[in-house]
């Protein structure tokens, strides 16, 4: 490349000439990134150590994850915690999509106090919503009883129910973006071309504001897999989520297992991102 | 079919809260015409399209296509389609499956689709770009594909809302004329709204003029320009001169008026209106007519001395300001019609002239 095309093209950082801005500039992206990732890297790299405590450096090995396939708790929780992440987002999209249709679309009385009180979730302190669903369960269950004389107990269903509660409001957050940003002009387009309701729901609407709803999608499922506080509160014995699990053993001892399944973890977190993005970017 | 009118409107209102959109408007558009709603932005004329799409109804009144009412039939259920001022492309679809799509929902099958979406895209000379999406195309592109999307479902009418409004100038005559053309190719009645008078002219078998919600002319474009009924029609028509005044006489279809400044002008008038009321001469620049003092022969009409006051001189035209008196000025348009560099050839200003006012070339309007 001849030195002028490249005075013109690039910017001075890039260039490689040491500027005082350009380097300062530079060294601050790298510090930020490091303290954002170096923990996560270290994480990784002792997934894989024969340290038995998972804190020194003593040789390659691939045993944890073999171990931590072999281990029924830790994969029951797994499960547990992909069944509720799933079922959660499912049921929180759906609902939230819904809400964040009919909250962008329709002129109603109360509106703004139930806009108001669907973001309530997003700012509460989650201690606070663990407690109140929890006090909310057991007042539930002691009215089945009364009624019918069921005993019930806390379980999957309950925590499942509990994450859709707090997923929902993120999900309406991050779908009316996307509904304002729609043009409705064209569901009329749609409409005078012939389609009806339905039709231009499938065929216009939902097709066009898909990445708002695929990413409030994501979000649920990811905040339904990472939660600690509400699950710890609502699963009943013996149905332990991954977190509570992680949580419990890390009280003994951090051992390279624990780094493994952490590792896995991030690896399913980074491939949805991956594959949201990729579908975003097909349309 | 050819006795009922394809639209129909019968004293029709919209009211948005308390004040109506489109008051008591009555409509006959005929197959096959080339109708304009024409007028100033907030006039009603989108509410009325909108509500022949049946994107609104009605508070009250009727409207008909084709002799059916439309009271309770939903947009999806209309043969009409509209080409909309933003075009409102389906951004996730291709050119050839935005086309596709009425057809679609018509449920024909797919061996019939494919040759109607390509033969509606040949008609606005898109074939070649059927692949691309929506905003890899120009305005101009965009547009004629909105135009194929609503004429592939041979609809009984197209409703155009401004559609040549986002359009750059040239191009926009450009469409202006290929719509034309289009509209006598496929012979469907053309419902188009605009607030471009030039537009409404240049394309339209007949015009109805709305302003605040009501239709104060329908005519042909001819008859709006050199007969409107009312002010508001001949000011926002073209350009005129208006003189205020009183009427002091009518017969035969003339009127005559006088003027504070005692100007006495006659002029055609569409209504006979009765002596002392107060009346409006409208006549257009180019309807004058302006001679030097030598010039002036044996007139018919009473010829009014002016002095010339301002020259623009726009290369088909020169544009004359004439003085009358201290409070009055009138524009005055002659075309150029021979060529020449001689400055005598033209009027300066400060040339005292003498002004003529041809009754047949003049309106007396009701106030």
């Amino acid at each position: 490349m001849s030195q002028t095309a490249n005075r013109v093209t690039t910017p001075a950082i890039e260039r490689g000439r040491l500027t005082w801005s350009g380097v300062s500039l530079s060294l601050h992206a790298v510090l930020i990134y490091l303290f954002l990732y170096l923990p996560i890297l270290v994480l990784i790299i002792f997934s894989f150590t024969r340290d038995a405590f998972g804190v020194r450096w003593t040789g390659f090995t691939l045993d944890w994850y073999v171990r931590l396939f072999n281990d029924e708790r830790l994969m029951g929780a797994s499960v547990n915690t992909l069944l509720v992440a799933s079922v959660s987002t499912l049921v929180s999209t759906i609902l939230g999509t819904l809400m964040a249709m009919a909250m962008e679309r329709y002129q109603f009385r109360g509106r703004e106090g139930v806009e108001a009180l669907i973001y309530l979730p997003v700012v509460v302190p989650e201690i606070v919503m663990a407690v109140a669903l929890l006090a909310f369960s057991a007042l539930v269950f002691d009215l089945i009883n009364a009624l019918t004389g069921q005993v019930l107990r806390r379980n999957l269903t309950t925590v499942t129910i509990a994450h859709i509660a707090f997923n929902m409001s993120f999900v309406v957050v991050v779908v009316r973006t996307s509904l304002r940003h729609f043009d409705r002009r064209l569901e009329e387009a749609a409409a005078d071309l012939g389609a009806d309701s339905w039709q231009t729901f499938w065929r216009v609407t939902f097709p066009l504001i898909l990445p708002g709803i695929i990413g409030g999608a994501l979000m649920a499922f990811t905040l339904s897999l990472d939660d600690f506080v509400i699950s710890l509160f609502l699963s009943g014995p013996g149905t332990s989520l991954l977190p509570v699990e992680v949580y419990s053993r890390v009280r003994r001892a951090i051992t390279p297992e624990i780094n493994a399944i952490s590792t896995l973890m991030l690896l399913l977190s980074i491939t949805l991102v991956l594959l949201s993005q990729l579908l975003q970017r097909r349309r | 079919m050819s006795d009922t009118p394809a639209i129909e409107l019968r004293d029709v209102i919209k009211r948005f809260g308390e004040t109506p959109a489109v008051d008591r408007v009555s409509l006959q558009i005929g197959d096959g015409e080339f109708f304009s709603l024409l007028g100033p932005s907030g006039c009603g004329k989108t509410t009325t399209l909108r509500m022949i799409a049946g994107f609104e109804y009605p508070s009250s009144g009727e409207m008909l296509i084709h002799g059916r009412s439309m009271a309770t039939i939903p947009p999806h259920r209309r043969p009409v389609n509209t080409v909309f001022q933003s075009y409102a492309l389906f951004p996730h679809m291709s050119v050839e499956q935005n086309v596709a799509f009425g057809l679609q929902m018509q449920r024909l099958p797919k061996q019939e689709i494919a040759p109607r979406v390509s033969e509606a895209l040949e008609l606005v000379r898109l074939g070649h770009l059927a692949q691309r999406r929506p905003n890899q195309l120009s305005g101009g592109q965009q547009q004629r594909v909105a135009l194929a999307r609503a004429l592939v479902n041979q609809p009984e009418v197209l409703l155009l809302d401004e559609p040549l409004g986002a359009l750059d100038q040239k191009l926009r005559k450009e469409m202006q004329l290929e719509l034309k053309s289009l509209q006598h190719r496929v012979g469907i009645t053309f419902i188009f709204v605009t607030h471009d008078q030039e537009e409404a002219l240049t394309m339209s078998d007949r015009i109805a003029v709305m302003n605040q919600g009501k239709v104060l002319q329908v005519g042909s474009p001819t008859e709006i320009y050199e007969r409107p009924t009312c002010r508001f029609v001949a000011d926002f028509i073209g350009e005129t001169n208006f003189i205020d005044g009183e009427v002091v006489e009518s017969d035969g279809g003339y009127s005559s008026i006088v003027t504070p400044d005692g100007l006495r002008l006659r002029g055609l008038a569409p209504r006979t209106l009765p002596a002392g009321s107060a009346a409006t001469l409208s006549i257009r620049p180019e309807k004058l007519r302006l001679t030097t003092l030598e010039q002036a022969g044996p007139e018919q009409v009473a010829a009014l001395p002016v002095s010339v006051e301002l020259v623009s001189y726009i290369g088909s035209d020169t544009r004359i300001t004439v003085r009358l008196n201290e409070q009055r000025t009138l524009d005055v348009w002659e075309q150029n019609r021979r060529s020449t560099l001689d400055r005598n050839a033209y009027w300066q200003p400060g040339e005292q002239a003498l002004l003529f006012c041809p009754p047949d070339n003049a309106l007396v309007l009701a106030e």
